[in-house]
């Protein structure tokens, strides 16, 4: 516990150091949800179907924009190297990680999709369902991504192989996600998608920090 | 012991299995299921860039359950100037870069060292710090992997030289 909060910490502490890499993601959330805001025309109520898509694909692509650093910058450092090789399970490093991932990158966005939700001209009725959907998917966005990150963190260009992995793998997310906010948008029960995005969230915690150190440990092979 | 050889020879390699970093292209390596706590000091650092030497050192303290009161002496015990040590780590120089890496050895015993090149980049009294802290590891009975270019300080007791071919 004291191993996964000393890693928490220090997330944060770089985060405070490295301000603009973990502002570039609330930041072109915003940009992307608004431009096509400014790009449909006023009022246009097709924006308000089309908004959930909209927020979860802006969603789910600002998150990647800082994944291929989650472990990068501690393979370059030697650190990775260090926590290998320490008393505490990898699996339990690779966990901290990826919920500090969370906090710093997934957090902000839930916050900010309300009102951005409500800009594009989602109901207020709909607009706790997609930020509960978000709750829930944001963090399988982090884990699946983490453990891709994993996986390409020992390759020359694994930056590039990082979207080309994540997009289907978190495609199932993306469609319970979406499915939530339309079913809430048609005063249907959005139950059913939030429970299938809780399920997706519990197996990707209870399945992702293994797995991602498996992968990060080939890394140094 | 102190593992010589040319360049590419597989020093660095060999330290690495013994670490338990990487598996042996060939062979077997034996692992004790009980193995010996190890400190392990690579090529790189272990310091991330935008930390200072002291929150790095604090890190590995909490991470590895030590008393953050201990990095002040550890970095007293290498020296480490004190306007380097709340200055970011990329703004340092390679020894005083060096001298927080070697400095994480002081901050738990552990009877086995793995230290791949830690002369890198340090200065004579860089040397000359570093040496009698392997003394006083050797003497305490301690052992230490060591490989380097570079010969090593002579006041060492006990070293054994082995050169590995390509």
């Amino acid at each position: 516990m004291n191993a996964m909060l000393a890693i928490f910490r220090r997330e944060l502490l770089l985060a405070m150091r490295a301000r603009t890499e973990w502002l570039m993601p609330p930041f072109f959330f915003t940009v992307v949800v608004t431009l096509f805001g400014l790009g449909a025309e006023p009022n246009d109520p097709k924006l308000a179907a089309f908004a959930p898509a909209i927020l979860w694909v802006a969603a789910l692509l600002s998150t990647l924009l800082t994944l291929e650093r989650l472990f990068r910058a501690d393979l370059e450092d030697g650190t990775l190297e260090q926590l290998c090789l320490g008393a505490t399970p990898l699996a339990v490093v690779a966990l901290a990680k990826l919920l500090g991932h969370w906090v710093l990158t997934g957090l902000p966005l839930v916050l900010l999709a309300a009102p951005l939700a409500v800009g594009l001209g989602v109901s207020s009725a709909s607009v706790p369902t997609l930020v509960a959907g978000l709750a829930l998917g944001t963090p399988c966005i982090s884990l699946v991504g983490g453990f891709v990150a994993a996986l390409t963190v020992g390759l020359p260009r694994g930056g590039l192989l990082l979207p080309a992995l994540v997009l289907p793998l978190i495609t199932p997310a993306l469609i319970f996600g979406t499915g939530a906010v339309r079913a809430a948008q048609q005063g249907l029960d959005a139950g059913a998608p939030l429970y299938f995005l809780a399920a997706i969230l519990v197996l990707s915690l209870t399945l992702i920090p293994w797995v991602a150190s498996a992968a990060l440990r080939n890394a140094f092979d | 012991m102190h593992l010589r050889g040319a360049n590419g020879a597989g020093k660095s390699s060999l330290l690495e299995v013994l670490a338990g970093l990487r598996r042996p292209a060939a062979g077997v390596l034996r692992r004790d299921p009980d193995p010996l706590p190890l400190h392990w000091v690579g090529h790189r650092n272990a310091l991330n860039p935008h930390l200072s030497a002291v929150e790095n050192l604090r890190f590995w303290c909490e991470f590895n359950g030590h008393a953050v009161s201990r990095v002040a002496p550890a970095l007293d015990r290498m020296a480490l100037p004190a306007g380097a040590r709340r200055r970011a780590v990329r703004t340092l120089s390679a020894g005083q870069k060096r001298r927080s890496a070697l400095a994480r050895l002081v901050l738990a015993p552990r009877p086995l060292w793995l230290l791949d090149e830690p002369l890198d980049g340090l200065d004579v009294d860089g040397i000359a710090t570093f040496a009698s802290l392997l003394s006083e590891h050797l003497n305490g009975g301690g052992i230490a992997v060591v490989t380097s270019h570079q010969a090593l300080p002579k006041e060492l007791p006990a070293v054994r030289e082995w050169t590995l071919q390509r």
